[in-house]
């Protein structure tokens, strides 16, 4: 077991690393670079143009500067005697193009925390990232909640009355919401439930005052009712769909049969022989399922005007602000790298036919 | 099964002589017949048909049969209501015809999604067949591609990739493929595994036939009915995520209309009172894919020898 779980820890290793080469590699060639996007309009002068390349790095090969923005350059060039001056530096150049010392590398890495500058607001990325994933993280778990609860109950109820009127209705339904632009079903619930008949607020996390904060989230669930449900769609469908799926195969075992043999009543066969087996291959979902909520969140966040990392990051491409766009994309891939091995972790746990050698 | 390809299979076990007595018909051309039958896929493949022709041939319709152009403003006659003069679906807030920038838009939504799908099938029946044969390191390569792809949620791909390259609508096919070609991989290679391993493969292998020859001659025509309905399941969600990209401003750029882009100012009619500008776009998406995956379903039951109809 504990083989098993280090196995797949080891293996979400090179994923991680694949998805900060990915976002640097999107990042650095971006037309001008990360210079020309911190130079413009800001009054530079050349000279100070090429003082901030060299503090930055950008004439370095790229491995180097990847390396830089993962593992930051305070151990690649560094100062020992304390007069702010590099002496020593490994890999990378200890002086400017004219032979002047450089000051030491001063960045983190991302490894460490540091996610460098936002270019926009001049503010350390990671706190700006923080302050926004809780909104984030109760949009998206009351999502993944309420989609699966729903959906594996509609699954359920659809394989029992199996080719029943619940059953095509349902199946029906989890088409059409398949294919139903979420932003569009936002604004079509938007219309209906905030405009017409006024029952659900327009946006927002909570009522907007002069205190940015918000109170407890039992106070204000008519504000989270919207755009969980938006979000929440494609789960349910999908969820639905797949557990009506792994129902009626499982109802096709021999262990049903002998359950009702043996005089069992058949709420009993259905859950507890039938649904709990037929949950073991959902558990595989888990991972796909946050990597969905991450992208959908970036359009029910802006519609819904909430405010989480979604809504920064459509903010951020929009003001070219690469840092705390760079920052959520390795977050959410972090999170859904946790979710893939959560689920593979899950499925090895309750799947007792499953073996760890 | 019913009875009579019960009975079939059945004379055809016992006499192998008098195949030609029987009317034969091969997996193709069964599945085709269970699809004219199913009412379902073939009412949302007119729909579909319809649609397509209406966006193939919207520049013709609008120019000769509307004579309105789908960019011209007219600051007179804004946000005229459905039904006003001249203007059949109304106008939008700058005046401009409503019904000419939907035809407009769906050539480009439908054709972005259509031919990005091709391009993601493509690449990944390829990368899937030649992953799934050789496995060892080139599958575990591809893998470690695919898996670090799908970790990264794909509209967060596509806005930086769009907000970077600030794609035009033909190379946005381009940025929209790039997303969908891994789970097409993923499908080709697990199918093409289990294929590898047949009995009729193995004696193709015994026969000497070459590795490109067992491929392409006898394993990739298997995979032609998985290629059908990943399609059209493709091209509709190619066409949601440019939709989605377009919505946010970060996919085709107006004055070229999507029916993604002309939602984009929604919030504000929501409020403004403009459902007309709402309705018909977001109806449009959600009808053609819609049909899409009604069909990519019908498909997929039509070749599915286990299925009753």
């Amino acid at each position: 077991m504990y083989k098993y779980v280090l196995r797949r820890v080891i293996q979400a290793i090179p994923i991680f690393f694949g998805i900060t080469l990915l976002s640097y590699a999107l990042m650095a060639n971006t037309p001008g670079g990360p210079v020309a996007a911190l130079a413009f309009g800001a009054n530079l002068k050349p000279s100070e143009v090429e003082a901030l390349k060299i503090q930055l790095g950008v004439n370095d090969p790229w491995p180097i500067q990847y390396l830089r923005w993962l593992v930051g350059d305070d151990w690649l060039r560094w100062d020992t005697d304390g007069d702010k001056l590099a002496d020593r530096s490994v890999l990378i150049g200890i002086t400017g193009p004219n032979g002047e010392p450089l000051p030491p590398g001063d960045r983190r890495g991302i490894l460490r925390g540091d996610f460098g500058i936002s270019f926009v607001r001049s503010r350390a990325v990671l706190p700006i990232i923080l302050e926004r994933l809780p909104a984030s993280i109760e949009l998206g778990v009351s999502s993944l909640v309420v989609g699966a609860s729903i959906g594996i109950l509609v699954g359920v109820i659809a394989a029992v009355y199996h080719d029943r009127w619940f059953d095509h209705i349902t199946r029906v339904l989890a088409v059409v919401f398949d294919a139903v632009p979420i932003f569009f079903l936002a604004i079509l619930l938007l219309l209906i439930f905030g405009a017409q008949l006024q029952i659900l607020p327009l946006g927002d996390r909570c009522r907007v005052t002069m205190d940015p904060s918000c109170p407890p989230i039992f106070q204000r669930l008519e504000y989270l009712i919207l755009p969980t449900f938006v979000l929440a769609t494609g789960g349910i469908s999908a969820y639905s769909r797949f557990m009506r799926a792994s129902m009626l195969e499982v109802v096709s075992q021999d262990y049903m049969r002998t359950a009702r043999a043996k005089g069992l009543n058949s709420r009993t066969v259905w859950l507890r022989h039938g649904a709990r087996n037929a949950l073991i291959p959902i558990a595989t979902f888990l991972g796909p399922a946050i990597a969905g909520i991450w992208g959908g969140a970036v359009i029910t966040e802006t519609i819904f005007n909430w405010p989480g990392v979604g809504r920064t990051v459509v903010a951020a491409v929009t003001s070219r602000d690469y840092p705390i766009v760079m920052a959520a994309t390795v977050f959410a891939g972090i999170s859904t790298i946790l979710g893939y091995l959560l689920s593979d972790i899950l499925y090895g746990i309750i799947d007792p036919r499953i073996r760890f050698d | 099964m019913d009875s009579t390809s019960r009975a079939t299979s059945i004379t055809q076990l016992g006499d192998p002589g008098s195949e030609e007595a029987i009317v034969s018909k091969s997996l193709f051309q069964r599945a085709m017949h269970r699809l004219l039958r199913d009412r379902l896929t073939m009412i949302a493949a007119v729909i579909l048909l319809i649609l397509s022709m209406l966006a193939l041939f919207g520049p013709q319709i609008t120019q000769y049969v509307l004579r309105i152009d789908p960019n011209t403003t007219d600051a007179l006659n804004r946000m005229q209501g459905i039904g006003s003069p001249g203007h059949i679906l109304g106008t939008d807030d700058l005046g401009r015809d409503q019904l000419a920038r939907l035809l407009h838009a769906g050539r480009v939504s439908l054709g972005i999604g259509f031919f990005g799908a091709i391009i993601s099938i493509s690449v990944g029946l390829t990368l899937g067949v030649i992953t799934g044969f050789f496995g060892g390191i080139i599958d575990d390569i591809m893998n470690w591609v695919i898996t670090t792809l799908d970790s990264i949620p794909s509209l967060y791909l596509l806005i930086m990739i769009a907000a970077i390259f600030r794609p035009t609508a033909e190379s946005l096919i381009f940025v929209i493929a790039l997303i969908s070609w891994t789970g097409v991989t993923r499908l080709i290679r697990g199918q093409t595994l289990q294929i590898r391993n047949l009995d009729y493969v193995l004696s193709a292998r015994a026969l000497g036939a070459s590795v490109w020859r067992i491929m392409f001659v006898h394993i990739a025509p298997n995979l032609i009915s998985i290629t059908v309905i990943v399609l059209m399941r493709s091209i509709g969600g190619l066409m949601l995520a440019e939709a989605g990209l377009s919505f946010l401003g970060f996919g085709v750029q107006i004055p070229q209309a999507t029916w993604g882009n002309m939602l984009t100012d929604a919030q504000e009619y929501v409020r403004a009172g403009g459902i007309h500008l709402i309705l018909p776009p977001g109806f449009c998406i959600w009808i053609t894919v819609l049909c899409l995956y009604v069909i990519g379903d019908g498909v997929r039951d039509a070749f599915d020898p286990t299925s009753n109809k």
